[in-house]
């Protein structure tokens, strides 16, 4: 299974991305991409780490979703390969229109750094076959604007989709229907705000990430008709 | 040459976390009859043209697509000789 993990001016959990995915996905091939690539043919699944990206000038992401790296993500996400956006890659496709919503300042202006628990709301998707519905998951945060908003009318849609994948139990930041993280339609872009890359390690603590990086992998095999 | 002013507003159904902030600062100054803040952005461009529509047509679609995000803001601009 081949895995991009992409690179913008800023980004800076790019590479405990990649260390995530080589240590959870059995036979992962891992590379860094920089933003100026504008082709992502041939790869399975496409992680937008945290981190910032150009500044996050204007608002988070807004910059950074018409680089020429994102045109490649859009049409791979088209075409129903597995993305994944954690925290500032959130934030990325949000901008970009491939999930909706957007993420705003936290109401209490803070910037939240610490472990969070999360309702697996939704464990029926590519990302979250390996958890059980409604598993109380231990899976860190840290960020400034990770206040999610949408109308009503779009939250009534995720909502009756099914679409709302991780919410917090203690909402740390304000966002609508206390919302962590959200897929599209489609079952293959998944955004969210905790850090799923820093629970893959018992040496840290907390492997609470672990099964989210083997669900896609599963999810790959099954697509792919890969038994074992 | 055309220099436009473009106002980017947080929509009024949409939580302000930093006018809040602010609005809590102004009342602890005692400015109690402060009702409420907002805080939006101000940006300034300035255009190398004559063609003014051609300006105009630019400057809304950069609005939609970059200066402003229509999922929380709206946006307004001026574009003055």
């Amino acid at each position: 299974m081949k895995v991009a993990v992409l690179v913008f001016p800023g980004s800076n959990c790019d590479w405990d991305c990649v260390h995530a995915a080589e240590q959870t996905i059995e036979g992962a091939v891992v590379d860094r991409v920089w933003h100026t690539t504008d082709t992502l043919e041939g790869y399975d699944l496409i992680m937008i780490p945290g981190g910032f990206s150009y500044g996050d000038y204007l608002r988070s992401g807004a910059i950074a979703r018409f680089a020429p790296v994102m045109q490649a993500v859009a049409k791979a996400a088209a075409e129903g390969v597995y993305v994944l956006g954690i925290c500032n890659g959130f934030q990325i496709l949000t901008e970009a229109g491939l999930l909706p919503g957007a993420l705003r300042r936290n109401t209490g202006l803070k910037f939240r750094c610490h472990s969070s628990q999360l309702h697996v709301a939704n464990a029926d998707t590519a990302f979250t076959s390996g958890y059980a519905a409604g598993e109380v998951i231990d899976i860190p945060i840290a960020h400034g604007e990770g206040n999610y908003y949408c109308e009503d009318a779009v939250l009534e849609q995720l909502k009756a989709r099914n679409q709302i994948v991780f919410t917090y139990t203690d909402n740390p930041n304000g966002s609508v229907a206390d919302i962590a993280g959200v897929i599209n339609e489609q079952g293959n872009v998944l955004g969210m705000m905790p850090h799923p890359e820093r629970a893959v390690n018992s040496l840290l603590r907390n492997e609470d990430g672990i099964r989210l990086f083997t669900s896609i992998m599963k999810a790959w095999r099954e697509r792919h008709a890969i038994v074992g | 040459m055309f220099k436009a002013k473009v106002y980017v507003t947080t929509k009024a159904n949409v939580l302000d976390p930093q006018g809040a902030a602010v609005q809590q600062a102004l009342h602890t100054m005692g400015y109690s009859a402060v009702d409420d803040v907002r805080i939006g952005k101000y940006m300034e461009l300035t255009f190398d043209t004559t063609d003014r529509a051609q300006a105009e047509a630019e400057l809304e679609q950069m609005c939609k697509k970059l200066l402003a995000n229509p999922v929380v803001e709206d946006y307004r601009y001026e574009l003055e000789d």
